[in-house]
C-alpha cells in the first residue's frame, strides 16, 4: 500500500489533496466535512478585514453539454469576522490534529500582517498562505494580485510576515504576470518556505447576448473575475514547470489549477508539485470527489511501484525542454487502422483544411488514406479521431540520429533569408491554390444544395 | 390475456398508443446534439432521401439556434416534423450513423429533428414567404406529403397553387395511415397549418377529382397539374368469405383508428394477413386496442417478410404472434368472421406451394387484410397520354416528375408504388422544380 502522506515544507498531511482557499473552506463546518470525507488539508478562505460581497458571483464556461469546463468568480475574501474564523480553525485542529489547516491571509499594513499572522498561529494553523493572487476587487485596493505583480512589494510583505512567523509560510502566486518565476524568486528572497500556484486568471467568462453584459451579472452589469476550473490546467502546468525548473526558485510548490481527478493531480506532481489544491471540482461535485482522487492516486502509485509521493514529484521535469533542444530527426507519421475506422472522415477534413493535405479519400470506402509523403506528423488527425487507437502516430526514423535546432544554429545550418533553401517547408508539396475552388462543394454544402444542384433555376 | 386493456377514453387511447419517439425536452436535445461527431460528408445525409443537412441542424440545436435548425430541415423537407417522427430512421439516417460501427448508440436524429421543428411550429417562427407572383397557376390533386410538398415549393417559386383533396384533412397517410404511436393527429395538422400559413396555397377539402370533366376543368384553368394521388384501397384477396363482417382492409382499419381512436371496434382475436410494414402496424394496433390475441399470418418465412425488422420487433413486443408458411384460402363464418381457413405452404423450387391436406382453421373474430393497396389505374386512364408501368405506377421522368402527358407531373406513392413520407416529400420538391423548369420555358 503506497504512502500518500506528505510533509510539505514542514506541513504534514495524510494525503496531498488540499482544498484551496475559496468558498469550500469558508467555514469550520465545511472544512470538517471535507476532512471527514477524506481531504488531507484545507487552506482557509482568505482572512483579513472582512469584506462585503455582491449578489451573483460566479460565471461558467460550458462546452456543449458539459458544464463548468471553466469557472470564474467575483467574490472577495472572507466576509466573516476574523474571530469567528479563528475560533473555528482552532476547533477543526482539535478534532483533526493530523490534517493540515492553512490560514490564507490578505491584509495591508505591516502591523496588520504581524497581528493576523500571530493570531493565526495562536489558533493552531499548521501554515500560512499569503494571498498575492486574487485578480478582482482586492487588487484594486492594493492587495491580492496587485502584490503578486510587483516582486519588490511581494518580497517586502513576505519579509514582514517572516518577522513573526513561526509556522511554514506559503506564497500564493498570481498567473496574471508575464513571467511567474519573478514573483517566485521574490518570495524566496523574502524568506518564504514554499509557493503555491496558480491563483485565478483575470477573465470575462462570457457575455449575455440579450442583456449585453458580462457574466456573472450584477444588476445588468458585470466585472472581470478570476478564472479557474478544468480549462486552466494547461496554464497552471506550464507555470508550475517554469517555477519547478528554475534554478533560483527551489521551493516546494503546491500545485493549483484545473485539478478534478487523480490524473490531473498526478500531472501536477510530475511537473514538480508536492501538494495539490482543489477548488472548482469540489464546488461542482462536492467533497465526495476525494474518494476517486485518492483511489486513483493510490492505484497509480501501486501500478508504478511508487512508495511515496516523493518518488515521482517532478519526474516529468527532465523531459520538458526548450523547443530548441528537441530532436529534429525524430519523425512520426499517421497510421489509420482501417479495422477500427468508423468513417466519420473528421481526420480527412481536419488535415485537408487545418493541416497539410496529407489525407485523401478513395472511391468506394469511407476509410481515408494517409499520404505518407505529405504527413508532417502533426498529430491533428489522431487528436480529432473519435475512436481510441484508430489513428496512431508511428515512428519512422530509426532512432539513431539526433539533431536539435540549437545544434543546427551553432553549425550555421538554419534558414536565415526569406527565401532560404533551408526552409522547412521548401520541398513539401502543397496543392495549387485554385485547386481548392469548388472542391467537394457537394460534400461541404450538403443537403438541399446537393439535392438540387442539377436543377438550376434561373428566375 | 390481452397485453393492453381496451381503451375507453381518449386518455386511455393515448396511454396505449404512447409515442415511440416522444418529444425531447431541451436538456435531452442538448445532451444528444452534443454527442454528434459532425462527420465530414456525413453518411446520415446520404441516407436521407430528402438530403437534410443533419449535422448542420444538430450543430444549430447544440449552439442554441433552434429556429435555424428548423430552417435547415424545412429547406430540404417540408414534412420536417412528420418525418422526424414517422421515418424508419433505423434504416435511414440513424442506421447510417457512424456510431453504429463503433457499437455506440446512434444519434437520435429523428427526435432531434422533431425537437427543432415542433418548436418552430409552436412558436410560429416564420421561415418562408411565397415567391414573387409569376402569373402561373398549378393545380395539385391530393393534399398528401407529395401534394403539400409540391405546393410549398411552387409557392416559393411564385406560382399560384390550388390543392384539391378528396378527404377532410391534409397530409394524406400521415394523418390517415400512419400508426398512432408514431405521430399524433394534432401535430400532423399543426405542421400542415404552419406550412399553409407561410406559403399561402389554397386547399379545397372534400373535393375529389374523379371524372374526365373534373380533369378537363383543371386542364383549362391551370398551366400544369400535379398528381399527388397516392394509392387506393386495400387490394381484394378474392377469397371466399372475404365479404363477411369484420373482414377489413388494413388501410381502412388504420384510417378508422386514426379518426375515431378508442371508438374503433377491434375483435378479441384478430388475424392480420400480410408481411409488410402495414401488416406490422395493423397487428400492433390491434394489440394496443386490447385484442386478446393477435396473429400475424404470412405465407412465407419470417425472414422473407417485406417489413423492416424493427417493425416486426415492435409488433412482437406488444404480444403479436407470428404464423408463418400459411396461405389463407377462405374466410369462414356465418355472416360474421369466425376464422380463417389456412393451408400450410412450402417452398418448392423457389415457389410457394400449398401442402396438400394441411388445411386448418384458425378461429378469430376479425381479419385485417394488409395485402397491399390498389393502384388508381381507372382514374389515371382518364388522363390523355398518361402511361403507367406494368405495376400500375405512373411513368414519369426521374428528375422532374414529368409524366408522358407533359402538363402532368407526379411523385409520391402514385409514382413509386408506395414508399415513405420522406420519399414523397423529397420527390415532390424535385417535381416542383421540374414543373418550374417546364413552365418557365413556355411563353
Amino acid at each position: 500500500m503506497p504512502d500518500l502522506s506528505i510533509n510539505f515544507a514542514g506541513i504534514k498531511s495524510p494525503n496531498p489533496f488540499w482544498l484551496a482557499s475559496a468558498p469550500p473552506t469558508n467555514s469550520g463546518y465545511q472544512v470538517m466535512k471535507a476532512f471527514d470525507a477524506g481531504w488531507g488539508g484545507a487552506v482557509w478562505k482568505t482572512l483579513g478585514v472582512p469584506v462585503v460581497n455582491v449578489s451573483s458571483r460566479y460565471g461558467s464556461v460550458n462546452y456543449r453539454d458539459k458544464r463548468m469546463m471553466g469557472f470564474n468568480n467575483i467574490e472577495l475574501i472572507s466576509d466573516r469576522p476574523l474571530a469567528d474564523n479563528l475560533r473555528e480553525i482552532e476547533e477543526v485542529k482539535k478534532r483533526f490534529p493530523n490534517h493540515a489547516v492553512i490560514a490564507s491571509l490578505m491584509v495591508q499594513s505591516r502591523q496588520e500582517w504581524h497581528d493576523i499572522v500571530r493570531q493565526s498561529q495562536e489558533a493552531g494553523a499548521d501554515g500560512i498562505e499569503l494571498n498575492f493572487g486574487c485578480p478582482h476587487g482586492m487588487c484594486e485596493r492594493g492587495m491580492g494580485s496587485a502584490v503578486g505583480q510587483e516582486p519588490d512589494v511581494l518580497q517586502t510583505i513576505v519579509e514582514w510576515v517572516m518577522e513573526v512567523a513561526k509556522i511554514p509560510v506559503i506564497v500564493k502566486l498570481t498567473p496574471n504576470i508575464s513571467d511567474i518565476t519573478e514573483p517566485a524568486m521574490a518570495a524566496r528572497r523574502g524568506g518564504a518556505d514554499a509557493i503555491s500556484l496558480i491563483n485565478t486568471i483575470q477573465s470575462i467568462v462570457g457575455v449575455d447576448l440579450d442583456l449585453f453584459a458580462p457574466y456573472p451579472i450584477v444588476d445588468g452589469k458585470g466585472s472581470n473575475g478570476g478564472y479557474c476550473g478544468p480549462a486552466v490546467k494547461p496554464i497552471a502546468l506550464n507555470m508550475l514547470k517554469n517555477c519547478a525548473q528554475h534554478p533560483d526558485v527551489r521551493l516546494p510548490i503546491s500545485g493549483i489549477g484545473g485539478i478534478e481527478t487523480w490524473r490531473d493531480a498526478v500531472e501536477h506532481i510530475l511537473l514538480g508539485a508536492s501538494s495539490v489544491q482543489v477548488c472548482t471540482a469540489a464546488m461542482h461535485y462536492g467533497f465526495g470527489i476525494i474518494r476517486e482522487m485518492t483511489s486513483g492516486l493510490e492505484q497509480y502509485m501501486t501500478d508504478k511501484g511508487f512508495n511515496t509521493i516523493y518518488d515521482f514529484v517532478g519526474k516529468a521535469l527532465p523531459n520538458v525542454l526548450p523547443w530548441e533542444d528537441l530532436n529534429m530527426k525524430y519523425k512520426v507519421t499517421a497510421n489509420i487502422h482501417e479495422e477500427k475506422c468508423i468513417g466519420c472522415q473528421l481526420c480527412y477534413t481536419a488535415c485537408e483544411d487545418g493541416a497539410h493535405q496529407a489525407i485523401k479519400l478513395n472511391a468506394g470506402t469511407r476509410v481515408p488514406e494517409i499520404i505518407e509523403a505529405n504527413c508532417v506528423g502533426c498529430n491533428l488527425c489522431s487528436l480529432v479521431c473519435p475512436v481510441e487507437d484508430c489513428i496512431t502516430m508511428d515512428r519512422q526514423d530509426d532512432g539513431t540520429a539526433h539533431l536539435t535546432w540549437k545544434e543546427r544554429t551553432e553549425a550555421n545550418d538554419i534558414p536565415t533569408e526569406f527565401n532560404d533553401e533551408k526552409a522547412g517547408g521548401r520541398h513539401h508539396w502543397v496543392p495549387e491554390p485554385a485547386a481548392a475552388l469548388g472542391k467537394e462543394k457537394h460534400k461541404t454544402l450538403p443537403g438541399k444544395a446537393r439535392q438540387f444542384e442539377k436543377i438550376t433555376v434561373t428566375e | 390475456m390481452a397485453e393492453y386493456p381496451t381503451p375507453t377514453s381518449e386518455q386511455e387511447f393515448h396511454a396505449n398508443f404512447a409515442q415511440l419517439k416522444p418529444r425531447m425536452n431541451s436538456s435531452e436535445a442538448l445532451f444528444e446534439s452534443s454527442r454528434c461527431l459532425f462527420c465530414f460528408d456525413a453518411p446520415c445525409i446520404q441516407a436521407c432521401p430528402s438530403g437534410i443537412d443533419i449535422p448542420q441542424f444538430i450543430r444549430q440545436i447544440n449552439s442554441g439556434n433552434d429556429t435555424g435548425a428548423a430552417r435547415t430541415i424545412y429547406e430540404a423537407n417540408y414534412f420536417g416534423n412528420a418525418c422526424g417522427k414517422v421515418c424508419p430512421t433505423e434504416v435511414l439516417c440513424e442506421g447510417a450513423c457512424v456510431y453504429n460501427l463503433q457499437d455506440v448508440k446512434p444519434i437520435e436524429i429523428g427526435r432531434l429533428q422533431s425537437f427543432a421543428t415542433r418548436k418552430a411550429i409552436e412558436e410560429e417562427k416564420p421561415l418562408f414567404t411565397p415567391g414573387i407572383p409569376n402569373g402561373r397557376k398549378v393545380a395539385i390533386i391530393g393534399a398528401g406529403p407529395a401534394g403539400i410538398s409540391c405546393a410549398c415549393e411552387l409557392r416559393a417559386l411564385g406560382y399560384e397553387v390550388d390543392v384539391f383533396e378528396a378527404k377532410a384533412q391534409p397530409s394524406g397517410l400521415t394523418v390517415y395511415g400512419v400508426a398512432p404511436y408514431k405521430i399524433t393527429n394534432e401535430e400532423v395538422i399543426a405542421e400542415m397549418n404552419y406550412l399553409q400559413q407561410q406559403f399561402g396555397y389554397s386547399v379545397t377539402y372534400n373535393a375529389p377529382i374523379s371524372s374526365r370533366a373534373d380533369l378537363q376543368k383543371l386542364e383549362e384553368k391551370y398551366d400544369a397539374i400535379f398528381l399527388g394521388i397516392g394509392l387506393g384501397r386495400t387490394n381484394a384477396l378474392r377469397l371466399p368469405g372475404e365479404e363477411r363482417e369484420n373482414c377489413v382492409g388494413a388501410v381502412e382499419f388504420i384510417e378508422q383508428l386514426r379518426m375515431n381512436h378508442h371508438a374503433t371496434a377491434v375483435g378479441r382475436k384478430v388475424i392480420v394477413l400480410g408481411g409488410g410494414n402495414t401488416a406490422m402496424d395493423a397487428a400492433s394496433e390491434s394489440s394496443r386496442m386490447g385484442a386478446d390475441s393477435v396473429i400475424l399470418a404470412y405465407r412465407r418465412g419470417k425472414e422473407d417478410m417485406g417489413a423492416y425488422e424493427f417493425e416486426y420487433d415492435l409488433a412482437k413486443g406488444v404480444g403479436v404472434k407470428g404464423l408463418f408458411h400459411v396461405a389463407p384460402i377462405e374466410i369462414v363464418g356465418n355472416g360474421k368472421v369466425e376464422g380463417v381457413k389456412f393451408i400450410r405452404t412450402a417452398l418448392h423450387e423457389g415457389q410457394v406451394q400449398p401442402v396438400p391436406g394441411s388445411e386448418f382453421i384458425e378461429p378469430c373474430d376479425m381479419v385485417i387484410k394488409a395485402t397491399g393497396q390498389a393502384k388508381q389505374t381507372q382514374f389515371l386512364s382518364l388522363i390523355p397520354g398518361l402511361e403507367v408501368d406494368g405495376k400500375g405506377r405512373i411513368v414519369a421522368d426521374e428528375r422532374t416528375g414529368q409524366t408522358t402527358n407533359p402538363r402532368y407531373f407526379t411523385s409520391g406513392d402514385a409514382r413509386n408504388g408506395g414508399a415513405e413520407v420522406v420519399n414523397a416529400a423529397a420527390e415532390a420538391k424535385a417535381a416542383a422544380r421540374g414543373i418550374h423548369e417546364y413552365l418557365k420555358t413556355r411563353s
